[in-house]
Order: C-alpha cells, then structure tokens, then sequence
C-alpha cells in the first residue's frame, strides 16, 4: 500500500435549501482535525454547483449534509452530473436526517458512506479515511 | 489500615460556565448580589413574572409549530389541534416561500410543501386561515427572510376578512440576524435584512399597534451551539440593534418596546433554564429602562415563548423523548412563559404525525389540569439555590454581552462570521464531549439499547401531488388577477426599497394585488442584492 502524498481532499456540501448547518459545521471540523482538506461548500447549493466544484477541486471525496428531506430527489439529480463529470471513482458520503428505509436508495444511488443523525464524528472520518485510496 | 477513602466529590460546571455547589445557603444569595432584584411578580424588576397573576389569571398559550403541504392541508391540522385544545397557532412554511421563492421556481422543486406549508400569494393564506376565528386564535408566524412580505400577507387577509388591524393580535418571528448565526433563511445582506425589520416595526407601531412584529430568537442560537447565558445575551443584543434602528427613525422607545417578544429554548439542565429566565427578564427591563428611556412596563417586559428543546431531544429511543418533553414543559411552566409549544418525540425524524403532536398539547395540559403549576406565580422563588444562580445567570449575561460591544456589536460579529464561528466551534467541542461520554445523554453514550429496536415512527408522507397541485394553483392566480395592477404595485415596491421609503405600503398594495412571494422578492433583491455567507471556522 503506497502512502498519501497529500491529504484526504473533501467537499462537504449543503444541498437544497434547508439552513440547519450545524451539523455540517460540526462535520466540517472534525474532518479538519483528523487531517483531511475540507471545502465547506455554505448553504444552498445545487446539484450542478456541488458536481462543478468537485470537478474544480479535484476532490477525493464528495460529502453532503441534509437535514430536511431532499436528500432522495437531490441525490437523483447529482448522480448523472457526478457521472458525467468522471467523478465515480470518487467515494460518495452522506449525513443527516436520513430515515433507514431510504439508505438502500442512497447506496443505488451512488452514496456508500452513509451517516445518519447519531453517527459519531471518529466514525465518519475512519470510515473516509479506510475507503479513499 | 487506612480508612477507606471518600469519594472525590466531582466539581459540577453548568453549561453556561457556572460552578454549581452542593449546598446554598443564605450566605450564597448574599454573596451573588442578595435579593434585591427579586420584587414581586407584576412591576419592575420582573424577576417573579411580568404578571401579578400570571397563570392564575390565564395559563400559557400553546401553540404547537405546525404546517406542511398545501394550505388547505396545514389548515386541516390547524383545526384538527384547536379541536384538542391547542389556543394559538405558530405556522410552519416551506423552505421555497422561506427564501421568497415561488413554487414554480426551479430552485423549489423537490422542497414545496415538504418542511412546512407552501405559500405563493394572498389565496394560500385566505385558505390556510379560512374558518379560523383570527380573535380568538392568535397567530404567529414563523418567517424571517421574507417576513416583510408574509406580514403585509397576513394583514391584508385579515382585513379582507373584515377585522380591524388596528385590534389585531399576532406574531412574526422575523428576527433576521439569528438567522444569519442558525437556521439559515436569509435572502438580502445584512443592512438591508435589518432596514425591513426595521419598517415592519415602525409600520407595525402605527398602524397594527397590537400586532408583534418581531420575535428576537435565542432558540436557534442555543440549537447552533451556544451556552444558555449566551442564547439570552445574544438575544438581548440583536434586540438592541432593532431597537436602536426603530429610535433612529425617531420612534419614540415607548411606541415600539411593548411589542418587541422573545423565544428561548427549554432543553437543558432544570435549574439553569428556570434562572435563566428569571436573570432575563429583569436584565432585559433594567437595559430598557436604563439604556434606552422606557417608562411604560409593557416595554420593559420581556414576553416570550419558551419552547421546542428540539436539540436535546434524541434519534435513539425516541419515545423517551416524550418524557424529556414533560420536563422541558416543566422548565416553561416554572420560567413564567407566556407562550409554551414542544417539539415532539419524532421530531429528530420527521414532521409530528397528529397523534404526537397531540401528545405534546396533553403535555402541557397536564400541568394545567393536574400538577398545579398554574396555582401560584415563580414557586421557585426564595430558593437559596435558585436565587443565587439567578444573579449568577445575570451577571453571566452582562458579561458576554459587554464582550460583544467590545468586539464592535452583534451586527459586526454577524456580518464577518465571527460569533458563527464562535458557536460552532462549541457545538463541536459539545459534539465531542457526548461521543466521548463526558456529556451523558441517555441511550446515546449511557443506558443504550443493545440493539436499537423498531422505532414507532411513523414518517410524514411527502406528495409529490401536492406540489403540481401549488403550481397549479399560482399558475391560475398569474392568468386570473389584474396583471396591470400587479406590474404597477412591483413598481412601486421596487421604487420604495431604492428610495429608503418604508416597503410596507407598498407591500401591502401588492399582495392585495396577488402579486406572488416569489416576484415581490426579485423586486427586492434587485434593489437589495444577496447575502454572500462568510464561511469561517
């Protein structure tokens, strides 16, 4: 196994329309301090702004935050800008409010990682670190 | 052999920072600054309550948050909790009309009516209020960015249904600059978010006298990440900026103040909750009365809602979140609220289903009905512990707030990011520490489980039906209303904002014209811009 030459890169978005960034912000620093580069992406983001800066950033992971139900229909529309931006070798992470019935469509949807409300932060940062090459 | 040795007793710190003793007596409340800003309930200081009866009188409004959907559906649950007693409503909307979107807007799709009621133009609020006495039920709001225009909403329903705005009662949250710190529905920068809190204030003093234009938030502030001492200082700070742009337009303190209301948060430590309210009411009168020249008691008082507790509630085992809710209620009950509502158990998970929100409402009308908490005002009152952190809670309070001013005020603090940060980085340390166990929380780092079981939530359906059924609607008002009409009132709202004239006017004009959330917004950040959020850590 060869090591890293630069830190884990992630992008943590906030998409939809939802405001409730604490969690994000937690996630944020956490990430931080386990190491990785952290884009904080702020509110409001669209499935082609998250998919563009991913691409700009040349990022190894894209991770979302949300918290107030668009995550199915968000993902939905992310997937094929991801796609087609060359980004699937990328791992895909989601967090927040994410009932358990909808995790299966997350993962066809393209999101392996996925955090509900309750994950621990050492739990999400071992998880990126274990599954980025 | 040695004696065996006495547990170290652990020093206990609450979370606003304040070292909690095992044992007050009378020399602590001495010590903390005596009992002199105790007094009685009813005139100045207010520690004991705004009221001389308080509760006797009438017990605390309940008003659940409520909303989702199409109008006619949240107007269905409005009535379905007046039916079981609920004696206020708080309305819930969707992000798309919280960001002044319409639900035409491509930024909407996928979001109407899923967090909250979708609002588009004056008809949505004719059927979301329709059958609904507006005296006898009092309405609040719970809208910011666009709060302006769902204000001038709410007024030109209620006159078109022909009651007196001068006579009418009611709330908007719109307290923008917590948004900016949690919650996060703001549209226009800083300045100009303040100048429409401003116009809706002064509009409001003169001509919906009754109405309450403003709720100053601490809730969201403490669900960010704040201590408790820091959720009521900000507050107070944020309220100050407001106050100080209403006495720059030459309102006089006394015009405005009384109709000034707060909403704090529940969750937490019992006894540090209850002082807090208590340390805040007299606080509050004593800046009013002092800093800024009120001489009525209406303008020193600070009535509130104190509510939710969202952020102490948990995912895991989420029905002992109904008996953290009963304890939340308690501290409302015993803080002398004037207004009390509880998140619900399922609320980590989705919007409350009617048989948890009814839980909730029953919550509260068990300690009407059978715990005697309306019997007798601020029992807590002469405790030697309850008195000494009081003034310990106050003192706190003083200080963070004088940290503020030294730091340029909450309006800088805000607009650079700097007190986003601030509480961001606690809620992270908080975060932590419950990971860690050095916070317990029961069924998340103690008592868990051993393997979570089926929880009995059941998940709000969202319709994609629903939102057509909106668009539809809107689509029907645009090709229906007087377009003229419509064009000429967003001319001159656009006209008003550039000129500095109070938008209220203007707004009113034209939402009696059914111009649309969405258009009269644009109309605004055209003038206005939008908010560029600092990110920092």
């Amino acid at each position: 196994m060869t090591e890293r030459t630069r830190p884990i890169k992630i992008l943590l978005g906030k998409p939809g329309l939802d405001g409730h960034d604490q969690g994000a912000k937690v996630v944020a620093r956490a990430m931080m301090d386990a190491g990785f580069e952290v884009i904080y992406t702020g509110l409001r983001q669209t499935p082609e702004q998250i998919a563009r800066i991913a691409l700009e950033e040349d990022v190894d992971v894209i991770s979302l935050s949300s918290m107030a139900g668009s995550h199915i229909p968000f993902c939905r529309k992310l997937k094929p800008l991801l796609e087609e931006a060359g980004l699937t070798d990328k791992l895909w992470v989601i967090g927040g409010n994410l009932p358990a019935q909808d995790h299966d469509a997350l993962r066809e949807l393209g999101f392996k990682g996925i955090f509900p409300s309750g994950s621990k932060l050492d739990a999400i940062t071992e998880y990126i670190r274990s599954n980025t090459k | 052999m040695n004696a065996p040795q006495k547990p170290e007793m652990k020093k206990v710190v609450n979370e606003s920072g304040i070292e909690v003793k095992p044992l007050y007596t009378a020399a602590d409340v001495e010590a903390s600054g005596g009992m002199e800003m105790v007094g009685e309930p009813g005139p100045p200081p207010f520690t004991r309550g705004i009221h001389r009866e308080m509760y006797r009188k009438q017990p605390w409004t309940m008003r659940q948050y409520a909303g989702f959907g199409n109008p006619a559906d949240t107007n269905q649950r409005f009535k379905y909790l007046i039916a079981n007693g609920q004696t206020g409503l708080n309305v819930a909307f969707d992000l798309p009309t919280q960001i002044g979107l319409d639900s035409d807007d491509p930024m909407a799709e996928g979001e109407i009516g899923r967090v909250g009621m979708s609002i588009d133009t004056l008809r949505d609020f004719e059927i979301a209020f329709d059958g609904i006495d507006l005296k006898k039920i009092t309405v609040s709001l719970t809208i910011n960015g666009a709060a302006a225009i769902l204000i001038a909403m709410y007024l030109a329903m209620a006159e078109k249904r022909g009651y007196d705005i001068k006579e009418l009662r009611g709330t908007a949250q719109n307290d923008i600059l917590k948004e900016f710190i949690g919650r996060g529905t703001w549209i226009f920068p800083v300045e100009p978010s303040n100048r429409l809190v401003g116009d809706t204030i002064e509009y409001c003093a003169k001509e919906a006298p009754k109405y309450t234009p403003v709720s100053v938030c601490g809730y969201h502030i403490r669900e960010s990440g704040a201590t408790p001492a820091q959720e009521m200082a900000y507050a107070f700070c944020i309220a100050k900026a407001y106050a100080d742009d209403a006495i720059r337009r030459g309102l006089p303190v006394d015009e405005f103040a009384g109709r000034l209301s707060y909403n704090f948060n529940i969750f937490g430590n019992i006894f540090e909750q209850v002082c807090k309210f208590r340390a805040g009411r007299s606080l509050w009168a004593k800046i009013m009365k002092e800093e800024y020249g009120a001489e009525k008691p209406g303008s020193m008082w600070l009535r509130m809602i104190a509510a939710g507790g969202g952020g102490g509630l948990t995912f895991e085992q989420p029905e002992v979140n109904i008996v953290r809710g009963a304890y939340y209620a308690l501290i409302s009950a015993l803080s002398g609220t004037q207004t009390m509502a509880l998140c619900s158990y399922d609320e980590a998970y989705t919007i409350p289903t009617e048989y948890s929100a009814r839980i909730s409402l029953r919550t509260m009308q068990l300690l009407i009905e059978e715990m005697g908490l309306t019997e007798t005002v601020d029992p807590l009152a002469g405790s030697f512990y309850v008195e000494t952190m009081t003034n310990e809670m106050r003192a706190k309070m003083e200080e963070i707030m004088a940290e503020v001013d030294a730091q340029g005020g909450i309006v800088k603090m805000v607009s650079e990011g700097t007190i986003q940060a601030k509480v961001s980085a606690q809620a992270y340390q908080m975060q932590r520490n419950i990971d860690s166990g050095a916070f317990p929380k029961v069924g998340v780092n103690c008592y868990r489980n051993e393997k979570e079981e089926d929880h009995p939530v059941e998940f709000h359906p969202y319709n994609e039906e629903d939102a057509r059924h909106q668009i539809e609607g809107l689509q029907k008002i645009r090709a229906e209303r007087d377009n003229d009409a419509v064009a000429a009132a967003l001319a001159r709202l656009r006209a008003d904002a550039a000129a500095g004239t109070n938008v209220m006017p203007a707004l009113m004009a034209a939402v009696k014209a059914y111009a649309s959330v969405g258009e009269m917004t644009k109309e605004l950040v055209n003038v206005f811009g939008r908010y560029q959020e600092p990110i920092r850590f």
